[in-house]
């Protein structure tokens, strides 16, 4: 296969600009995970004060709104540190693998269509790669590395503990989550997101697809780590799980990855279920508006996101297993199998 | 020997069992009820109470920082020098040094008075035995609790500062509250 074939599928679906506008479009997009991680940060610390009648942070600044940065600082200035028993090209490596592979895995989320910016054809998208979804799951499975080398080359029990944790709950429910969106694919007919996403226009996918929603949301919630699947980090079996023995910047990369996973998966579920930048009742504002509405859409997810942690408790390790392969994966199957049917005989 | 339960015998109701159809059923709507009584907590709005802006009243009979007291007429000091307080104290926090009234240096009402007094607040349980001791009523328990400082010797309270008027830092349950 040639280079040039190579770029023929990548650009065969959306639109693929020149190489300075992608650029820019990469700085955007970072620069932009990095303003919305902050302030799902906050946002989460209030709410979940608020689900326990609690303030949450409200002394720096106005209303603790600083409270990020002050987080952030105050990481920043850690001393480095790393255990004796640590492997320390593995121990630097391990946060880098998550903050990249969450980065990458943000850029493919659309929050709009093409416009034309000073007469040139941008899409408002990090890419709008012909895989499509298998991008988002093929940087999810590296993902998983950053986790388990982190806990493995951390040289401490716990943290190796929750690294295999990390690694099996991956495993398992990547495989929910993928067959829970294929019904998404089969209905819409393309890989491509913006594709999907204009397939919605008229009736979102969250309809005809709701088994699959469910799914996807249940599977998320585990592979981005979050409560009630926080095995891996486990705070009161394993101190903290893959991330005991990182401090400082480190620490704050992974933080920052899980954070931004939140919004990758948040971002799916919009693009896949919830129509994407599209207004239901024939609302069609002007294309500018189409980033906001994606971000108005991922920071409802958000708020289940926090709202779920406030309510369940943490699984058992085998229930989470059980749950994973029994229930989700042929629950998963079925789904993908009856809308598979329903599409060969509409068709 | 077989135990044969008797007619007293409880009947142990337990939770229908896990999985299946019915179980899963069970555990979608024990969410859903969880996800509701969370949300209604978030709508009650914080019982945080901000403690060094807001401060929760005391009662009357709340017993804080000590206080000595003069008769309101005379001006004079309650306080004879007993030493009964300083008896009384499980904790032996108060000390007392007692000296005579002369007729140039009237400080009290009776026959001597309290050269010193001295509370050691860092001591103190805050059991109230010295206001209970008192055969003049001349200490009391205020209502202060605000007495945290850097050093340990100045939590020792001298017999000015405990006659003084305290500042009123902290609010006073009203009647019926």
């Amino acid at each position: 296969m040639t280079e040039g074939r190579n770029l023929a599928v990548l650009g065969v679906v959306g639109y693929a600009e020149e190489w300075w506008i992608q650029i820019i479009k990469s700085v955007i997009l970072f620069a932009l995970a990095v303003q919305i991680v902050p302030v799902v940060l906050i946002l989460e610390r209030k709410l979940l004060g608020r689900f326990q009648h609690r303030y949450g942070p409200n002394r720096v600044g106005p209303l603790g709104f600083a409270q990020p940065l002050a987080d952030i600082i105050k990481l920043a200035t850690k001393e480095d540190f790393r255990p004796s028993t640590s492997i320390g090209f593995l121990y630097t490596l391990a946060p880098m693998i998550s903050l990249l592979t969450a980065l990458a895995a943000f850029a493919i989320i659309p929050f709009g269509d093409t416009v034309d910016i000073f007469g040139k054809t941008v899409g408002l998208y990090g890419l709008d790669v012909g895989i499509g979804v298998l991008y988002v799951f093929a940087f999810g499975a590296i993902a998983f590395y950053g986790l388990m080398l982190g806990g493995w080359a951390s040289g401490s029990k716990y943290s190796f503990l929750g690294a295999m944790r990390a690694a099996a709950q991956l495993i398992s429910y990547e495989v929910a989550m993928g067959l829970s969106l294929v019904g998404v694919l089969m209905t819409a007919g393309t890989l491509s997101l913006t594709g999907i996403v204009q397939a919605q226009e008229g009736m979102w996918y969250i309809v005809p697809q709701f088994v699959g929603f469910l799914i996807f949301l249940v599977a998320g919630f585990a592979e981005t780590n979050r409560a009630p699947f926080d095995l891996p980090e486990a705070d009161a079996e394993l101190v903290a799980g893959y991330n005991t023995e990182y401090g400082g910047g480190k620490f704050a990369s992974y933080f920052f990855a899980e954070y931004v996973n939140i919004l990758v998966v948040s971002g799916i579920a919009v693009t896949m279920f919830l129509g994407g930048w599209q207004l239901p009742f024939g609302i069609d504002p002007p294309h500018w508006v189409d980033p906001f509405v994606v971000l108005g859409k991922i920071s409802l997810f958000v708020f289940l996101f926090v709202w779920i942690r406030a309510t369940l408790p943490r699984l058992r390790y085998d229930q989470l297993m059980s749950f994973g392969w029994k229930v989700l994966l042929p629950l998963a199957t079925l789904n993908a199998l009856v809308t598979a049917i329903v599409v060969v005989a509409v068709s | 020997m077989t135990w044969t339960p008797g007619d007293d015998m409880l009947v142990v109701q337990r939770a229908p069992k896990p999985g299946g159809a019915g179980g899963t059923y069970r555990a979608f709507g024990e969410t859903l009820r969880g996800l509701k009584t969370t949300m209604a907590r978030l709508f009650e709005g914080p019982k945080t109470i901000s403690y060094p802006e807001e401060k929760v009243p005391v009662y009357p009979r709340f017993r804080g920082r000590h206080r000595l007291h003069r008769f309101e007429d005379t001006g004079l000091e309650k306080c004879v020098g007993c030493s009964l307080c300083a008896a009384a104290c499980p904790a032996d926090c108060i000390r007392v040094v007692a000296a005579e009234n002369t007729p140039e240096n009237r400080v009290s009402a009776g026959e001597r008075y309290a050269a010193v007094y001295e509370i050691n607040l860092a001591r103190c349980i805050f059991c109230g035995y010295c206001e209970v001791a008192c055969p003049f009523d001349a200490i009391t328990m205020g209502h202060d609790y605000e007495m945290s400082d850097y050093s340990r010797s100045d939590l020792i309270f001298t017999k000015e500062m405990l006659l003084a008027e305290p500042l009123e830092r902290t609010p006073l349950r009203r009647e019926g509250e």
